[in-house]
């Protein structure tokens, strides 16, 4: 047997080369840096890395190529412009992350043990979120490229185990966020088994694993379709579990609750841009041509998620919970992109991920500011009259909902305007609908956190506003100003985004 | 031509604004001094630019600048951008240059106001947003700028919000405004709908193949904008209340330059109502009205304000009249416009220096023989004053007299009715404004006893002063060898010589006469006899109509008030049971549905799983159906 090395195009493949070295490096920093100096050597090199990583997305910007890892993976528009948008929405969620305040100092001890207070009380700090940070970011990046199914779940694993990990390491009520970190594991492993179920059925129907050789069956429409279908719905399954669509969200209220906030803010946003990217890859190019067959079922998923995450939304009374149902809409709102199935629906799906993705790094990252001597306060009664206290956080943190929820001179306005008209050119009319419908309802709840900071009374408990450490305050700072530049100005990134944005096969 | 300096004019005022407005109480030291250089910066920057238009042929003269694509989804885009061309470049001299002198003004005249740098900030704010609106290329542009003047109008009346009625009478402005602003905004819609264009240009080339009917409607609708901006009847009545704002401001922006965007607005839409000659009779009608409308009321004023408020509403009806005669009226009612802004602002200014000498009175009956103790402003309000009657070679001599001319030569019946109307409004208008001089300045003193007159400072007197040399000059210099006719040509479509029914020397001579007339009265009522410093109760009818402004606001308020105030009390109470009914069923609904589906939410992960498995099934069950 001859064995042909594979042609790597490095220059291509150089912003997740670059990650993964950055992660290498940062496991080896934390064995061998001294206590004294490691945080801050962890936060130099992830900061460094992604930014690097960063440039070199804005060099290959114009790049295509099929063949940059023996046909596995490709570069395009599309995947540079969502390459670029998780390594900015990482970039600032590293730095809400920065304050490690929020972490354990030993996740491997047990809570509440006398191991844990001993590191707590020594304050031997382990860092291992910043690797893990990097490796899951390189799993994001991997995904929206992938052109193989393998590819595609090697990636999906790459990005969700550090996730795991990730959601355990809060340092206050830590039996929470580690029954949260479990419950991501498990019904994660579930997902992916339909995932890999799904893979050998598509593969069954093609004789392939590559998106090329399915797409080819697709069109040439030869194969069994039963087989196609049920591996499509299986491989969907894997997919929209990632981006917490009805009925496959069940863990998201959980982990978002459960996890330390900075590590939610990163989650929602980043995990979001990477599945929604490997989703419209494969509907737009693989899936394409049997349209009429998944159109309906994606629009009915897409149709409850709207509505079920802007219902329950309303009946939450904790921040983080009731931003992960805004989430689960959000998730909705932007299946309505992929459904579309037309140029603007690519282009507005990946403004809107990208203005998205800001607006809630942002958003957690002002969920971490609002502390008592417990650590964070996410009860909403508590939230009253915080506008009174600190009102330049509450303004923040009420333009941010207000993007949310879609108000005009908000990224939100643009990206749902975009994504709805997207959407109604191709004819999904009843997701269009229910789009708006549900952004009408999601406006209530949104509004009633801004009453409540607002126009309600401040109970005197303790609850105060840290003031936010120079990173978290860039952070804020950042996602506030794209957040209205984009609602305002938005020509030259919508131009930018359509100009580049388009998948090749 | 592409030009990539225009934003600068629009940038500096609004810059001042925003770093007035910004640094706070910071700036209070400074604030009113960077505010008018930047306004002075912005008028060398317009005289720069018109050293560059005179050195260009004729159809070279317009030049545009492109700022941003504003937005752009699909097939829906928005462009924000600048055009400077004759018409523009006019407004943009006028605006700076008199906003620039009642700056200066200003520095005096708030000089004891805790809050001048506001008022400042709140002055450069109008001049960015008067500049946008005369500068934009596009309805919608215009639009912003004319929103922007009418909140720094709404927040330069009401700078003294501390007095209630102050308050209310910036309400009142705003409120008509919005009136108008709706048929703007109509007017656009129409032509968004009709013409798929909003541009002036776009505009312009796509009037050939609209309809008459279309085009009337934008007239129509661009016409119901100008009255609520330019105070033409039926939307008027806010402009005497606005003179509760300091006296500066009644000079800058309600007599010199906002209210005269309707002017503007109709002259830069000619090819519009050149096509709609429906539209175009409304406007003359429109004006002819509202300059006698203006008149009557001014003969009745004893507020110095309010009877030179009186005043400028009658003179822009006679703008409004020569715009709405076609070409031959537009390149008149802007000439008549720019010597308007020069003699009103002065008397404007005048006013606010007599007010200052005499403890802020504004009653003329409390004035008198004030000239041996102000002979600048006397001199200076006196040449306004022979501007504004028209007597030769002051400034309105040639501008009204063209207009007259114009209404006469209009042709037909028409021509007769508007001439009468515009030689009746001169005399009416000499009469009260000689009132308003022999009142103020002549006869004997009816000072209250805390009153001590003076002449103002400096600061005060030189804007006047420049003002006034405007007042004399402007009108030959700007006639002379039919200078602003030929200036302005390019931009309208000329139809030919029109017929001519009188010559300019009869027109003269009869405007001439009428205003002789006109001051023979006012001196015979008013200098031979004692004037009482209270207004005489005894009067006829007419006097105490006029005396309250000719019944508009009994005529708002019961044609528009009250059905109004009826009709929202039926709404409010719609509002209450149905909408708010319907949407707190909504809510509930929603809060109980969202309720109960959180009920899914266990905890439970082996609930979360059978979850995830029932979708799956779901999801194959439909497969199923879908394929079989």
């Amino acid at each position: 047997m001859v064995f042909t090395a594979p042609v790597l195009n490095y220059t291509l493949l150089s912003p997740i080369l670059i990650l993964l070295g950055g992660a290498l490096i940062g496991v080896l920093v934390e064995a061998f840096v001294s206590k004294g100096l490691r945080a801050i050597t962890q936060l130099s090199v992830t900061l460094g890395t992604l930014i690097l990583s960063l440039v070199q997305v804005w060099k290959i910007r114009n790049e295509q190529s099929l063949t940059a890892a023996a046909g596995s993976v490709v570069i395009d528009g599309p995947a540079v412009l969502l390459q670029a948008s998780i390594l900015i929405i990482a970039i600032i969620s590293v730095f809400v992350i920065a304050d490690t305040d929020h972490f354990t100092a030993l996740a491997a001890s047990l809570p509440g043990s006398d191991e844990e207070r001993h590191a707590v009380q020594s304050g031997n700090q382990v860092t291992e979120v910043y690797p893990l940070t990097l490796f899951a970011i390189s799993g994001m990046m991997l995904f929206p490229i992938s052109s193989d199914l393998i590819t595609l779940f090697v990636a999906l694993e790459m990005l969700s185990l550090p996730l795991y990990l990730m959601a355990g390491l809060s340092r206050r009520r830590r039996l929470a966020s580690q029954e949260a970190a479990l419950k991501y594991f498990l019904l994660g492993a579930f997902s992916s088994a339909f995932f890999l179920f799904g893979m050998a059925y598509l593969y069954g129907y093609s004789a392939s694993v590559t998106f090329a050789g399915i797409r080819e069956s697709v069109v040439g429409g030869s194969g069994n379709d039963v087989l196609l279908l049920i591996g499509m719905a299986f491989v969907s399954i894997g997919l929209l579990f990632k981006v917490g669509a009805v009925p496959f969200h069940a863990w998201s209220p959980d982990v978002y609750q459960g996890a330390p906030t900075p590590i939610t803010g990163f989650m929602a946003a980043a995990t979001k841009v990477a599945a929604f990217g490997a989703m419209l890859r494969i509907y737009y190019t693989v899936f394409a041509n049997a349209q009429w067959s998944w159109t309906p079922l994606l629009s009915a998923i897409a149709i409850i998620t709207m509505l079920f995450g802007s219902l329950v939304a309303i009946a939450q009374r904790d921040v983080k919970r009731m931003l992960a149902y805004s989430s689960i809409a959000h998730a909705g709102f932007l299946l309505a992109g992929v459904i579309a199935l037309n140029k603007a629906g690519l282009d507005a799906s990946i403004f809107y991920l990208f203005a998205y993705g800001v607006a809630t790094v942002g958003a957690f990252a002002i969920v971490t500011l609002v502390r008592d001597a417990g650590g964070e306060v996410t009860d909403l009664n508590r939230w009253k009259g915080l506008g009174k206290r600190s009102p330049w956080i509450a303004t923040t943190f009420a333009g941010f909902l207000l993007a949310f929820a879609g108000i005009p001179l908000t990224s939100g306005f643009i990206g749902k305007f975009s994504i709805f008209s997207a959407a109604y050119e191709s004819g999904a009319k009843s997701v269009v609908i229910a789009g708006v419908l549900s952004s009408a309802i999601a406006a209530f709840f949104y509004i009633r956190v801004i009453v409540l900071m607002f126009f309600t009374d401040s109970v005197q408990d303790g609850t105060s506003v840290e003031i936010p450490s120079a990173l978290t305050r860039i952070t804020i700072i950042f996602s506030t100003v794209v957040t209205f530049a984009l609602g305002i100005y938005p020509a030259p990134l919508l131009s930018f985004i359509t100009n580049l944005a388009t998948f090749i096969r | 031509m592409i030009s990539n300096s225009l934003v600068y004019l629009i940038a500096l005022p609004l810059a001042g604004a925003a770093i007035l407005l910004l640094a706070g109480r910071r700036s209070d030291k400074w604030g009113h001094l960077l505010a008018t250089a930047l306004s002075a910066s912005s008028f060398f920057v317009g005289l720069y630019q018109l050293s560059l238009m005179l050195g260009r042929s004729n159809e070279q003269r317009p030049i545009s600048q492109k700022l941003f694509e504003w937005i752009s989804v699909g097939s829906f885009k928005i462009d924000a951008g600048l055009m400077l061309d004759q018409l523009s470049i006019c407004f943009v001299l006028l605006i700076t240059g008199v906003g620039t002198l009642i700056h200066v003004y200003s520095i005096s005249y708030m000089s004891h106001d805790p809050d001048r740098r506001r008022f400042f900030a709140f002055l450069n704010l109008f001049i960015a947003a008067m500049l946008l609106l005369v500068l934009g290329d596009s309805y919608l542009n215009l639009y912003v700028g004319w929103e922007g003047v009418g909140l720094a109008s709404y927040l330069l009346i009401g700078f003294w919000n501390q007095k209630p009625a102050y308050a209310t009478a910036s309400k009142k402005a705003f409120v008509m405004n919005r009136v108008g602003d709706m048929g703007l905004s109509f007017a656009i819609m129409i032509a968004f709908a009709t013409m798929g264009t909003v541009s002036f240009t776009g505009v312009k080339a796509a009037v050939e193949h609209t309809s008459t009917a279309a085009l009337t409607g934008i007239g129509i609708m661009l016409l119901v904008a100008a009255t609520g901006k330019s105070a033409q009847f039926p939307l008027q009545a806010w402009l005497g209340d606005a003179m509760a704002g300091p006296t500066p401001v009644s000079a800058l922006i309600h007599a010199a330059t906002m209210v005269t965007a309707g002017v503007y607005l109709i002259t830069r839409s000619n090819f519009i109502f050149d096509a709609a000659p429906t539209a175009q009779l409304l406007v003359v009608i429109v004006g002819a009205v509202t300059l006698m409308f203006g008149a009557l009321i001014g003969t009745a004023k004893d507020d110095i304000k309010k009877a030179l408020a009186a005043s400028t509403m009658s003179q822009i009806g006679y703008m409004i009249l020569g715009a709405g005669l076609g070409p031959v009226g537009y390149a008149f009612a802007i000439m008549h416009l720019l010597t308007h802004g020069f003699f009103k602002a002065g008397m404007f200014l005048g006013a606010g220096s007599v007010m200052h000498g005499m403890n802020d009175e504004v009653n003329m009956r409390k004035y008198g023989a004030l000239r041996k103790f102000m002979p600048i402003t006397f001199a200076t309000f006196g040449l306004g004053y022979l501007a504004i009657l028209g007597v030769p070679p002051f400034a309105g001599f040639y501008s009204k007299d063209m207009i007259i001319e114009t209404a006469f030569n209009s042709g037909g019946i028409k021509g007769i009715i508007l001439g009468s109307v515009t030689l009746l409004g001169a005399s009416i208008t000499a009469f009260y404004m000689t009132r308003v001089m022999i009142l103020t300045f002549t006869g004997k003193s009816r000072w209250d006893d805390q009153a001590h007159p003076h002449e103002s400072p400096w600061l005060m007197w030189l804007p006047m002063a420049i003002l006034a040399i405007g007042s004399v000059t402007s009108g030959y210099l700007l006639s002379h060898g039919n200078a602003l006719v030929n200036w302005l040509s390019p931009l309208f479509e000329n139809h030919g010589e029109h017929e001519e029914l009188l010559s300019p020397i009869v027109v003269s001579g009869l405007a001439l006469t009428m205003v002789a007339i006109g001051v023979a009265i006012a001196f015979l009522k008013y200098s031979r006899n004692q004037v009482s410093d209270v207004a005489p109760e005894n009067v006829s009818i007419f006097t105490r109509i006029a005396r309250q402004d000719l019944l508009q606001d009994r005529f708002n308020e019961s044609v528009f008030m009250r059905p109004g105030q009826v009709l929202t009390k039926i709404l409010v109470r719609t509002d209450d049971s149905v909408i708010d009914g319907a949407v707190r069923t909504v809510g509930r609904a929603a809060m109980g549905s969202g309720a109960s589906l959180r009920g899914v939410q266990s905890g439970f992960v082996r609930s979360y799983a059978a979850l995830i498995l029932v979708g799956a099934v779901a999801l194959i069950a439909a497969i199923w159906v879908v394929t079989q």
